[in-house]
């Protein structure tokens, strides 16, 4: 009985290594692309191979040497770094303040509205765009960051979350803080934010990944290259002419790494706020 | 008085919910009325003009819709086949008690989830590049097979972008499965154990049924997501139509046709389509799961 979980032990773990290598392999191969040269992507595509002759720090010279190119970089990277911190710390508030009135609270038309909560949920963002696109034009705010925040400041997940976690605290504290003469918004404010703390923090995680990584809604919403976030900004140098791969390789190597470096410390809250819609249906 | 009226008991629950109600008002239901009638006309710029049903008559009729419902439904199909069973054998091996390093492998096996789709599929499209020196021709030249175009040929194409959903969905899965295992009670693999079950029986008559909730979600998430894939065949082709179309899917078609062509009144037709099927998914699977019940308690 001991060999025999001995050697599976062995095996799981030979297996597990060896699916861990394969997933690495793409982050191993854009590593060693970013110290080649970006014509040489282009005629050679990506792999593994170390080539010390063709390889050096240029791209990364580049990068900082403030070229015009290179300070549109920087630029996408301030701009995505500016609409992430603000719209990760607006959509938490929002949705914070609707998810305490979904747990605390029983009012008419309660459960209907929560009902589309959970069906906004679900269904893919891709969907919608176009109506959303239109509505955004019409309201005469395309090509601003407010286009792209708003719609998902009341950010139905993270108002599911809000609700589950505030569902299990106890009544009391509401109801001591009424008799203490709070109102409703001052028990929200000093009682049920601090309690909150902790559910913050993984859904602070998962929106700045989201809205680092967002794409699409950008790419629809914004026209001005002064405006441009990261992902789009990456995108306009897909075209392979003139030095634009020398940058997008090493510019997409960097733009992974903030989230990498959250996730190195925060594992844990990624984790937590991934899947915390799973397990609730 | 109006401060009065807004910090009164009755009225504070609304205060509360009211971003929500804004949100879904402005950003949800208005968009899709709008939607909705506009799939009814034809808009050139400013010239609208009511055509009836003859943009859903189009729809019926049209070839490249058909290629992009048959490309996205496929896609949808492969997802479910590999993103279902493969995390979850993953997810048990990692929950159970022979396995070694099983915090290091969560975070390898989620990492990949953590990048843009655009520094992604920019990964994948340079590793299936067409080159005789590419990654994927490398490695299929070890089994000394010629260079393939992959993202020229159909099934060559699909292949790469599953590669590309199972790469980044992976871990994500075996997390939700991992998550669900662990609620498991683990009696009941102990009083399986006293019965003489070995580990796969244990497998199909705990794990799996228990895992029943789970595996509804992932497979309504999959399905959401693999109807509604774009950004991924957007970036293997960089942003262009991709050969005979072989990338297309439906949220392309969409775009090509609303975005690109500026299409509003057409493409709002494919795009109610595409709502009602995932709404009609929706209500099925929050019924399945029980989810109205519970909130009526």
């Amino acid at each position: 009985m001991e060999k025999k979980n001995i050697s599976l032990s062995v095996l799981t773990f030979l297996l597990f290594t060896v699916v861990a290598i394969v997933i690495l392999i793409p982050f191993l191969a854009i590593f060693i692309g970013s110290f080649k040269d970006g014509t040489d992507m282009i005629r050679n595509g990506l792999n593994l191979k170390i080539e010390l002759d063709k390889m050096s720090l240029d791209n990364f010279k580049f990068l900082f040497s403030g070229a015009e190119e290179a300070r549109r970089y920087f630029m996408w990277y301030k701009n995505s770094m500016i609409l992430t911190i603000s719209q990760v710390a607006l959509t938490l508030i929002v949705s914070a303040f609707v998810g305490y009135g979904f747990a605390a609270y029983e009012f008419k038309g309660k459960n209907a509205l929560f009902l589309c909560v959970l069906l906004i949920m679900s269904v893919p963002f891709e969907i919608l765009m176009l109506p959303l696109y239109k509505q955004v034009g019409d309201m005469g705010i395309s090509d601003t960051y407010a286009a792209i925040a708003l719609p998902f400041l009341a950010h139905a997940s993270t108002i599911f979350f809000f609700r589950q976690y505030l569902a299990g605290i106890p009544k009391e504290i509401i109801e001591a803080g009424r008799i203490d003469g709070a109102s409703e918004y001052g028990i929200f404010a000093r009682l049920i934010l601090p309690i909150m703390k902790p559910s913050f923090a993984a859904m602070a995680i998962l929106n700045a990944m989201n809205s680092w990584n967002n794409f699409l809604w950008p790419l629809l919403v914004l026209r001005s290259d002064s405006k441009y976030t990261l992902p789009i900004g990456l995108n306009t140098l897909l075209s392979p002419y003139g030095n634009n791969y020398d940058l997008l390789i090493v510019g997409s190597f960097c733009a992974i790494l903030p989230i990498f470096i959250l996730f190195l410390f925060f594992q844990k809250y990624f984790i937590e706020g991934m899947t915390a819609g799973a397990v609730k249906g | 008085m109006i401060k009065k009226f807004i910090y009164s008991k009755k009225i504070a629950p609304y205060v509360f919910i009211v971003p929500f109600i804004l949100t879904f008002l402005i950003f949800w239901i208005v968009p899709i009325i709008k939607s909705g009638m506009m799939s009814f006309q034809s808009i050139q710029f400013t010239e609208v003009e009511w055509i009836g049903l003859d943009n859903y008559k189009r729809l019926l009729g049209d070839s490249q819709f058909r290629l992009a419902v048959f490309n996205s439904v496929r896609y949808m199909i492969g997802t479910l086949i590999l993103l279902i069973p493969i995390p979850m054998i993953f997810a048990c091996f990692i929950n159970s008690k022979v396995m070694k390093g099983k915090e290091f492998f969560k975070s390898v096996f989620f990492i990949p989830a953590l990048t843009s789709v655009v520094v992604a599929g920019t990964i994948f499209r340079l590793i299936f590049g067409e080159m005789g020196s590419s990654l994927m021709n490398q490695f299929i030249g070890i089994f000394g097979l010629e260079p393939i175009k992959w993202l020229k040929n159909d099934w060559t194409a699909f292949f790469a972008l599953l590669t590309l959903a199972c790469w980044r969905w992976t871990g994500v899965n075996m997390l939700y499965f991992l998550s669900g295992l662990q609620s498991i009670p683990k009696e009941l693999y102990e009083s399986a154990q006293v019965d003489g079950a070995n580990a796969w029986q244990k497998f199909i008559k705990i794990s799996v049924p228990m895992l029943k909730p789970t595996i509804i979600y992932v497979l309504t998430i999959s399905i959401y997501a693999g109807l509604s894939m774009f950004v991924e065949s957007y970036m293997l082709w960089e942003g262009k139509n991709s050969p005979k179309n072989i990338g297309l899917t439906i949220v392309g078609y969409l775009y090509n046709q609303g975005i690109r062509k500026n299409n509003m009144g057409y493409a709002s037709a494919v795009g109610l389509i595409l709502l009602i099927i995932v709404m009609v998914i929706n209500v099925a699977q929050l019924t399945v799961t029980g989810l109205f019940k519970k909130e009526e308690k």
